[in-house]
């Protein structure tokens, strides 16, 4: 009896796995919305449309801030801001993550002592105090800026993942048997281990996304972020300062929370189920 | 007393459906025999052991039944299994050498254990340290922790404590996979050493190694792809096997002291069938260098002499 | 053990020397004279203000060629002066964050301590059975997944506004002074409520996840087949696995320090409660960057001290490292 094709198994059980399912549709949505948002609305976020304090109604459908802007577009704008952060953020932590992990899991010897050290200490050092500093002597901060000193910081994270699946990946069997075959350490890298490693990139990638979502809003809650654009996280900072929390607005600052939270558990879950997917002993009979 | 399995059934549940690993196993195991369980790895022989004491998903029961000394053994009821578990069947496992909590003294363990199935610790302290004595470990050994002993070691205390309560049946995972030669032998008179103390009555030794059922076993059984193919005292299996399977499986031990120049020593050409969807008729009828029209059918598991049992259509041939 | 503790220490001291250099560093690259903007807002005429300025440099040490400034700054760093605050000049920048120190030590001891026993138990719970670990785990990834800043904008809107039954400013009634009273410490607590319980639902989710995903694998491990095999009940088994999941549980502790750190600040800023993390917002807004020196460097000495306290209750919970370090003796 043929066996089903890798490819269309590993498609037949994404499909099948509820939380891979619940968590990628509810980050579709707001990446929809992210995307589709900004159309729907005539206004800018600093635009003044109405006088302020109005709760949501059927012209506002998130009710307007205390200076009279509109809390739909500043939201629509802000999830755009949140995905571009986490994108990029997520990408460069990553990105980083995997040269450094790779490098000490692949080599070994005093290569991963020294690189295990340096990734200790940028462990240890929290993170968020080095970027307050460093953000709070900027005058002009972009998103850029933003994402890559967010970067700069998650990687630790990754490398460690990535180093002891580097690690895994090199004792077994089939990559003693290219070395032994006489393959080039480059070849095997590519034709062996690099294949085995996409699935853990993946998962990797998916924490670092979210990683950077919490710790862009944190950057922007305190006032940090960006300089001259509007972000969820600068949404409740501007709903805190401005009293949004005494007059009861609460149109302002639950939205941008709850996707945030809507999206980070999202990617969570759908890092779970992949997992699930791509782990065949976790799944579930 | 004596361990008898009638036409026991254990699939594997998967997506795709059941995979057959144990497929109708009859046969006897009586008082004080060891008998070696051999085969290819998938053969299941390893279902099998584990269906006698731990039947647990993704395996399933399917039929049959056992019984141990005239007991019918509720291998599909978990629970109620657990009164025959470690007292009357136990079991050496495959991975024993990683069978002891790390984080434990392997004393604490034990007597955590033993307390665990209101067994008083301190009334066995005495014999526990007698079969230590036996197997030569120092009586230390309980105040230290797995990771400090060696591999060899850690065997033999799994093997002591599995069999504390002198079990009737005993079952011997791949005990000897792991270890080298010569620990081989010792571990392998270990277990001759229990059954003729008495410790346990019936040993199942299971494995893909045929030369050690030969120096311990009273009688060997073969499986092949889920099914019985051969069952007979070591001496018969050994020297006159009916199976063209034994047959293969004999031939291909290399022989001490003959030198390989002139003859290619040969294994068995093939694969073993996937058991999702296995073959009818006899299993072994592809890889078979003796099959005719009649392998078609499935041959049943007979008596063709005293205490030998084969299921082949040539085999049933006075002379095969 | 000595290999062990030696490296560990290296790393501390490295980490603690580059966070030193950083903390130095980086206001000396960055745009902006702190004194110029002190004198600016001050806004005195120009001779005055030149005055001022040539006393407030030497003050600052700030008049003397860079490497001297570096050697300076190590040399007051372990004199514990931490130089002087900018904003509530002349106050030591020392005494500033001492005074907020109890507040922290008040609302994060607790709240880690209390949420990490209770997020490992429940995350045990939940591994216990299929029916608890589908009520326990989208709670835990919910909660992980909540900003701290948001669950404490909404606690605090929902009890503070919605049912007014809790304060959410400030770390003890404005109309009081500390003092040893009852009705001082009542206030104390009342205030404490909410930043305490933002902090510790989000960790206690982290904590519910990761000890859930902990025990299923210790349960999928050999020893616990081995126990099941001979009989053991679930009870034994699950101890078994419950004490050998704790273990990274403990490294995962000094793992997220960071985290804790960042959610600490974002939830004092939100209720105003009077800890580093709010002195830190005030710091920045004043431009005091002498006082966000000081509270950087605070922190990371607290970080690195926790994560030595940490390493060391690892080694004496872990039979196996101590074991494995006789060998290295």
């Amino acid at each position: 009896m043929p066996q089903p094709k890798k490819k269309n198994e590993m498609l037949y059980f994404m499909l099948r796995n509820a939380k891979l399912r619940i968590g990628v549709a509810i980050v579709l949505i707001f990446v929809v919305l992210a995307l589709v948002g900004p159309l729907l609305t005539k206004y800018q976020p600093r635009d003044y449309v109405a006088p302020g304090v109005e709760p949501p109604s059927s012209e506002f459908w998130f009710g307007t801030t205390s200076f009279g802007e509109d809390v739909f577009t500043q939201f629509v704008y802000g999830l755009r801001a949140t995905f571009i952060v986490g994108l990029i953020g997520g990408g460069l932590g990553t990105l980083i993550g995997i040269l450094i992990g790779f490098i000490a899991g692949y080599r070994g010897g005093i290569v991963d002592e020294i690189l295990n050290m340096f990734t200790n200490i940028v462990l240890v050092i929290p993170s968020l105090v080095v970027l307050l500093i460093i953000a709070a002597y900027l005058e002009v901060r972009g998103f850029l800026f933003e994402s890559i000193f967010i970067g700069f910081f998650a990687w630790p994270w990754a490398a460690r993942a990535i180093r002891a699946q580097t690690f895994s990946l090199r004792s077994r069997e089939f990559v003693d048997l290219a070395r032994l075959s006489g393959m080039k350490p480059l070849k095997i890298i590519i034709k062996e281990i690099a294949p085995n490693m996409m699935s853990y990139l993946l998962l990797v990638y998916i924490l670092q996304f979210g990683g950077a979502i919490l710790t862009a809003a944190t950057l922007d809650f305190i006032g940090l972020g960006p300089t001259n654009s509007v972000s969820l996280g600068l949404m409740m900072n501007n709903a805190v300062i401005y009293g949004a929390l005494i007059l009861g607005m609460w149109w302002w600052f639950i939205p941008p929370g709850l996707a945030i939270t809507a999206i980070v558990g999202a990617l969570y879950v759908t890092n779970v189920g992949l997992d699930e997917v791509f782990n065949p002993k976790l799944r579930e009979m | 007393m004596s361990l008898q399995v009638e036409n026991l059934k254990v699939y594997y549940q998967t997506l795709r459906g059941d995979v057959k690993a144990l497929d109708g196993a009859t046969f006897t195991v009586e008082d004080g025999e060891i008998m070696g369980l051999a085969g290819e790895s998938g053969c299941g022989k390893s279902t099998f052991g584990n269906s006698l004491i731990l039947l647990k998903p993704p395996m399933r029961f399917v039929g049959g039944r056992a019984k141990l000394d005239n007991e019918e053994l509720p291998i599909w009821d978990m629970k109620k299994m657990n009164n025959f578990r470690f007292k009357k069947i136990s079991t050496i496992p495959q991975y024993a050498m990683n069978a002891m909590n790390s984080t434990r003294k392997i004393g604490k363990m034990t007597s955590e254990l033993l307390g665990s199935r209101k067994i008083d610790f301190k009334s066995t302290l005495p014999e526990l340290k007698r079969r230590l004595d036996l197997v030569e470990l120092s009586h230390d050994v309980l105040n230290m922790y797995p990771i400090e002993l060696s591999g060899g070691m850690k065997q033999r205390m799994v093997m002591v404590l599995s069999t504390l309560m002198n079990p009737s049946l005993l079952i011997a995972d791949e005990i000897t996979s792991a270890l080298d030669v010569s620990t081989q032998k010792a571990v392998a008179e270990m277990l001759v050493e229990f059954r003729d103390r008495e410790f346990v009555k019936n040993l199942i030794v299971i494995t893909h190694d045929i030369s050690i059922l030969y120096q311990i076993a009273d009688s060997i059984m073969i499986m092949y792809a889920g099914k019985l193919a051969e069952k007979a005292s070591t001496e018969v299996i050994m020297n006159s096997p009916r199976h063209p399977y034994t047959k293969l499986l004999i031939s291909s031990l290399p022989d001490i002291g003959v030198k390989y120049s002139q003859k290619k020593l040969t294994g068995i050409p093939g694969k073993p069938p996937l058991l999702l969807d296995p073959p009818t008729g006899c299993r072994f009828r592809e890889r078979c260098p003796v099959a005719f029209e009649k392998c078609l059918n499935e041959p049943s598991f007979i008596e063709i002499e005293k205490d030998h049992f084969v299921a082949c259509w040539k085999g049933f041939e006075k002379n095969a | 053990m000595r290999r062990y503790f030696g490296r560990k220490l290296l790393i501390y001291i490295f980490t603690f020397v580059l966070a030193v250099t950083i903390d130095w560093l980086i206001p000396r690259f960055m745009p902006g004279n702190p004194i110029q903007i002190l004198i600016s807002r001050a806004g005195l005429k120009a001779e005055s203000a030149n005055l001022i300025y040539s006393y407030y440099m030497q003050a600052f040490g700030l008049n003397v060629p860079i490497w001297q400034q570096y050697l300076n700054f190590w040399n007051a760093l372990f004199h514990g002066d931490f130089g002087i605050s900018i904003w509530l000049f002349p106050q030591p920048v020392i005494q500033i964050i001492m005074r907020a120190v109890p507040f922290d030590v008040l609302l994060l001891l607790p709240a880690i301590l209390v949420s990490w026993f209770a997020g490992n138990k429940f995350g045990a719970y939940a591994a216990r059975s299929k029916w608890l670990d589908n009520t326990i785990s989208p709670l835990g990834y919910i909660l992980t997944a909540t900003p701290y800043m948001w669950l404490g904008i909404v606690l605090g809107w929902l009890f503070g506004i919605i049912l007014r039954i809790l304060p959410f400013s400030g770390a003890y009634s404005y109309a009081m002074m500390p003092s040893l009273s009852w009705a001082f410490v009542g206030s104390l607590l009342e205030h404490w409520i909410l930043p305490f319980a933002s902090l510790f639902l989000v960790m206690f989710g982290g904590w519910a996840i990761g000890m859930r995903n902990m025990i299923i694998y210790e349960l999928e491990a050999d020893y616990s087949h081995y126990l099941e095999a001979l009989g053991a009940p679930r009870k034994l088994i699950r101890q078994y696995a419950f004490r050998n999941a704790i273990l990274p549980q403990i490294t995962g502790l000094a793992l997220q320090l960071g985290v804790i750190v960042a959610g600490a600040l974002v939830t004092e800023i939100v209720f105003s409660y009077p800890g580093i993390g709010y002195l830190i917002l005030q710091a920045i807004q004043n431009h005091d960057y002498f006082l966000l020196q000081g509270c950087f460097l605070f922190i990371i000495i607290g970080v690195l001290f926790a994560n030595f306290a940490i390493d060391i209750t690892y080694v004496l919970v872990d039979p196996r490292t101590r074991i494995g370090m006789q060998g290295e003796g």
